[in-house]
């Protein structure tokens, strides 16, 4: 994967957060996608979640696989330790960096490609131990940097630049995450940053791991007349069924008011996801809602975006498996090893 | 050739009837009384029904090997009687169960039958279906136990051990136990003309399978994470990982574990879990079989390439595909050497029983952080799943883990511009940098072709610059590594060379060709990459054997790839059918290749030997 440094230009100017960093300071390489690329608007929404929050770069941790959607962990937080590995595999390398270190903060960016077809095995078991990190899919329905077959997020009767049609059906990865127990997931859209930061801020304050699939088109390759995953498709066909407003811990929380339509999810580090329902009746806590919900927009053509679904009581895959509060990378020798007296003892089982 | 305290016996019973504790009951309780004694179990992939074996071999010289010839079999499963009664050795004995008569075509001559009505003494004695079937195999360990005038204090102690929070079961054990060593007693001359004899030739071993030590050298390597599929043979490494967790490992305070193992959705994963924790800072391992081998070639490649640590354990079993999956072979050999594609090659070690699968487990996770690569531990069936004698298991509480060159925050700090794969020191090791510690050491791993600053790169000489270094590096580890042990005898002409857990029975191999006249030194390699000491064994003796468990000569192959040696100057010696090595087998071939000698019993000299 390409990238290309970009130069650090300080403006003396620029708002700093709350460790005294730019945003600047969470940007990365500069990127070698397309003029126009979906993926480099999420990367762009990435920086700012990032910055907001406060993220020190150098506890983060950018996971990806391949494809041009894993390319783009190379375009922000250059301070961060990032990790391409191999394509449909990011899950498995950031589960285990996940049980040695579990305080680091990490990003994992994948892609239909990555996560719906080499990897969807990865994808649902990484659900299923419910790994404490942020998962993007940056959604476009099409292998990009095999220039453009369809992906398995493709619709039916989607067409290709080459003019062929799908007509294989498409695997959603919001529903897959829902029916396989998933505590927080989402969708958004690469051309909505004002809907896609705050819920990239609440995931990546979720105890657990946060799914987050974003429509993300294809210039190249798919957005043209006959594609679901292009942006006047997606914005003429976007459902915005429940808006949330991320409340970090730090910044003072405002009472939501006498306004029913808006509830309040409070997260495991006591900062505060308030949604906004913009669906009559929608409740994010309710699985079988949130389920319901995202099908019927289906069944009507539209996508269903917003926070569709967080339960913030999840166990996550170290309070599953009981391990120590302190990251295992941590721990000294001393406290691992059991020395010759505790073998000595045990051989005698053996014997 | 049988004797007091040098003979061996075969239980041949149907899988899942509870026969397996009951012989390894037997086993330990021969082990407790001085005398040297192996176990081979030769069981199906199977949970229920079939046919399964363990044989025991009990030798005062010390011999582990798997025996060539049973004095007793006691056949219990009549599906196997016939290949039973013919596998009992000229002048020996059978047992069977004389409920119910055998059929006459299976009466043979030469050897003699005994028959104890086992089934139908529990049917009188004992309530239930389960309970009589579990009792039976106790009621013949009770009339071997008189046969080979085994020690009733030391079986009655193991009995006792064993069911010390169980009461009721004790008590019917022991009745059991009691019923066929009278039986035995009183309807049979006792003892056989070969038996037991206390010895004291056992006061430092202990019986242990290779999985357990290999998982008790995790323990004390200092690995947290582990993370599998399960699969035979290797299963029983990460049970006994888990179990030994959570003896050393639970937080005094809390009651929380100093560890994280995940059972992952494939060996993929398996590998993938590994290789993230690896590069997360901790010690980190999976174990797996062939077929996991195959699936984990990719993420080798990578870890291989972006230089981080993880150790893979691989229990062989008998290929290609899903071959015999509760079979013993060497033949992942080549596809652990080159895992994955491209160039490629990675450190891989040999344990030849239990003993070294703890120490080399150890051994393995500090070359794996030293050299900043994936190591495999190339164990397998027989020494994973079979119990073994060997040396009780000793720890130095001085040793420190060696972690390579990882930089801390301090060190860090003054590092302005950090360059993953820079080789600062010239030994081909650059320096890494955890995620986490420091931002200045912050970088990007990537598969994906890079240069000594882990920058992406399609420039021919600064992608071939990092790869040089690794074959440098690769250089470097074959000094590392454990030596071969190499055994010289003065005046010796031939050469053998093996690996692994043939290693028991070229002993003995040896020993016997001596006594034919046949004078034989002995290397055995102990871990790849080959250091000088190798070649120059090879090319020490007019004729070399490679003796070793595949069909297609693998040990010579990679011996002839690495060293040079032409590979037609190496005889190979190869036993591939999925059983546990015999020396028998060994001699015969070796004895085979060269001509008769003059006399016996005396040192070969000037002797002709074909090359």
């Amino acid at each position: 994967m390409t990238s290309i440094t970009k130069p650090q230009v300080r403006h003396p100017g620029l708002k700093k957060n709350a460790l005294g960093f730019t945003q600047r300071d969470y940007e990365g390489a500069m990127s070698t996608l397309c003029a126009g690329c979906g993926h480099d608007s999420v990367t762009a929404a990435l920086v700012q979640a990032c910055f907001e929050l406060a993220l020190p770069p150098h506890r983060a941790a950018k996971m990806s696989g391949i494809g041009c959607s894993s390319k783009t962990t190379a375009y922000f937080m250059r301070d961060s330790h990032g990790f391409n590995s191999v394509h449909g595999r990011m899950p498995s390398v950031t589960t285990g960096a996940n049980a040695a270190n579990r305080d680091l903060t990490y990003i994992g960016i994948s892609g239909d490609g990555d996560s719906l077809s080499i990897g969807l095995g990865q994808f649902c078991h990484a659900i299923r131990r419910n790994v404490r990190m942020l998962y993007l899919i940056e959604n476009n329905g099409v292998y990009g940097l095999t220039k453009g077959q369809f992906s398995a997020s493709a619709d039916v009767g989607s067409t290709s630049k080459k003019g062929e049609t799908n007509v294989q059906p498409p695997i959603d990865p919001v529903l897959l995450a829902l029916t396989l127990g998933a505590t927080f997931v989402a969708r958004g859209f690469s051309g909505d940053k004002a809907q896609l930061i705050p819920i990239l801020k609440a995931g990546l304050s979720h105890n657990g791991l946060a799914m987050v699939d974003i429509i993300s088109p294809c210039v190249t390759f798919n957005d043209h007349e006959g594609s679901t995953k292009s942006y006047k498709f997606t914005r003429e066909h976007d459902v915005e069924i429940s808006a949330a407003d991320f409340v970090p811990l730090r910044r003072e929380i405002k009472a939501p008011g006498t306004n029913e339509a808006i509830s309040t999810v409070t997260m495991h580090d006591g900062s505060v996801v308030r949604f906004r329902k913009t669906h009559e009746g929608y409740d994010p806590t309710n699985r079988e809602a949130a389920y319901a919900h995202v099908r019927a927009c289906q069944q009507r053509d539209e996508v269903a975006t917003g926070l569709l679904f967080i339960d913030e009581h999840g166990a996550d895959m170290h309070a599953v498996w009981k391990t120590v509060a302190t990251p295992l990378v941590d721990l000294t020798y001393e406290q691992l090893c059991p020395g010759d007296a505790a073998l000595q003892a045990l051989m005698e089982k053996y014997r | 050739m049988s004797g007091v305290n040098d003979f061996a016996f075969r239980m041949a019973t149907v899988n899942g009837t509870g026969s397996a504790s009951s012989n390894s009951l037997l086993m330990q309780a021969i082990f407790r009384m001085g005398i040297p004694v192996t176990g081979k179990n030769i069981f199906p992939s199977n949970i229920q029904g079939l046919p399964t074996f363990y044989d025991i071999r009990v030798s005062k010289d010390g011999y582990t090997a798997r025996p060539q010839e049973m004095d007793l079999v006691v056949t219990l499963n009549p599906s196997t009687y016939a290949k039973d009664v013919a596998s009992v050795r000229k002048g020996g004995y059978l047992l069977y169960d004389s409920s119910w008569p055998l059929e006459p075509d299976l009466v043979r001559e030469g050897i003699t039958i005994l028959g104890i009505p086992f089934g139908k003494m529990c049917v009188e004695n004992f309530e239930g279906d389960r309970n009589r079937t579990l009792l039976r195999n106790i009621v013949y360990s009770g009339a071997l136990a008189a046969f080979l005038s085994m020690d009733m204090e030391v079986v009655g102690q193991m009995l006792t051990e064993k069911f010390s929070k169980k009461k009721g079961l004790l008590d019917a054990n022991r009745r059991a136990i009691q019923l066929g060593f009278d039986y035995a007693k009183s309807h049979f001359e006792c003892p056989l003309p070969f038996h037991l004899d206390h010895m004291d030739a056992t006061g430092d071993s202990i019986i242990i399978d290779g999985n357990s030590a290999a998982a008790l050298g995790a323990v004390y390597a200092g690995a947290t994470v582990g993370a599998w599929y399960p699969i035979t043979p290797s299963t029983s490494l990460m049970e006994a990982f888990t179990s030994f967790c959570k003896k050393f490992r639970t937080e005094p305070e809390t009651g929380l574990a100093r560890y994280c193992i995940i059972q992952a959705e494939d060996e993929l994963s398996a590998a993938g879990i590994a290789i993230g924790a690896g590069w997360a800072g901790v010690r980190a391992f999976t174990n797996t079989s062939g077929p996991g081998i195959s699936l984990m070639q990719e993420f080798v490649g990578l870890a291989y390439y972006t230089e981080i640590p993880a150790v893979f354990f691989d229990i062989q079993r008998t290929g290609p595909s899903t071959g015999m999956p509760t079979r013993t072979q060497q033949a992942d050999l080549m596809s652990l050497a080159y895992a994955s594609h491209g160039d490629t090659k990675h450190i891989v070690l040999f344990p030849c029983n239990p003993e070294e699968c703890f120490y080399m487990s150890v051994k393995a996770f500090d070359l794996a952080d030293r050299f900043q690569t994936p190591v495999f531990v190339a164990s397998d069936l027989d020494i994973g799943m079979n119990d073994w004698m060997c040396k009780r298991l000793q720890w130095d509480d001085s040793f420190r883990p060696d972690r390579g060159k990882c930089l801390t925050a301090d060190e860090l700090e003054s590092v302005m511009k950090f360059s993953r794969y820079l080789d600062a020191e010239g030994d081909g090791i650059a320096a890494r940098s955890l995620p986490g510690v420091h931002g200045h050491g912050a970088y990007f791993v990537r598969g994906s072709g890079h240069d000594k600053h882990g920058t992406y790169t399609e420039d021919a000489d600064a992608y071939q610059e990092v790869v040089d270094r690794l074959a440098r590096k690769f250089r470097l580890a074959a000094t590392a590594v454990p030596a071969p042990e190499i055994h010289t005898v003065p005046g010796a002409e031939v050469g053998i060379v093996s690996l692994g857990g043939c290693h028991a029975a070229v002993l003995e191999a040896i020993d016997r060709l001596r006594d034919m006249g046949i004078v034989a030194d002995y290397m055995r390699i102990r871990a790849f990459p080959f250091d000088a000491p190798v070649r120059a064994f090879l090319d020490s003796h007019a004729v070399t054997f490679v003796v070793e468990q595949n069909r297609d000569a693998q040990l010579r192959s990679l011996l002839a790839i690495e060293t040079g040696k032409p590979r037609d100057e190496m005889i190979p010696v190869l036993d591939y059918g999925g059983m546990p090595l015999t020396a028998m087998s060994v001699v015969s071939a070796v004895s085979g290749h060269l001509p008769r000698p003059d006399t016996k019993r005396s040192p070969r000299k000037k002797r002709k030997v074909p090359a």
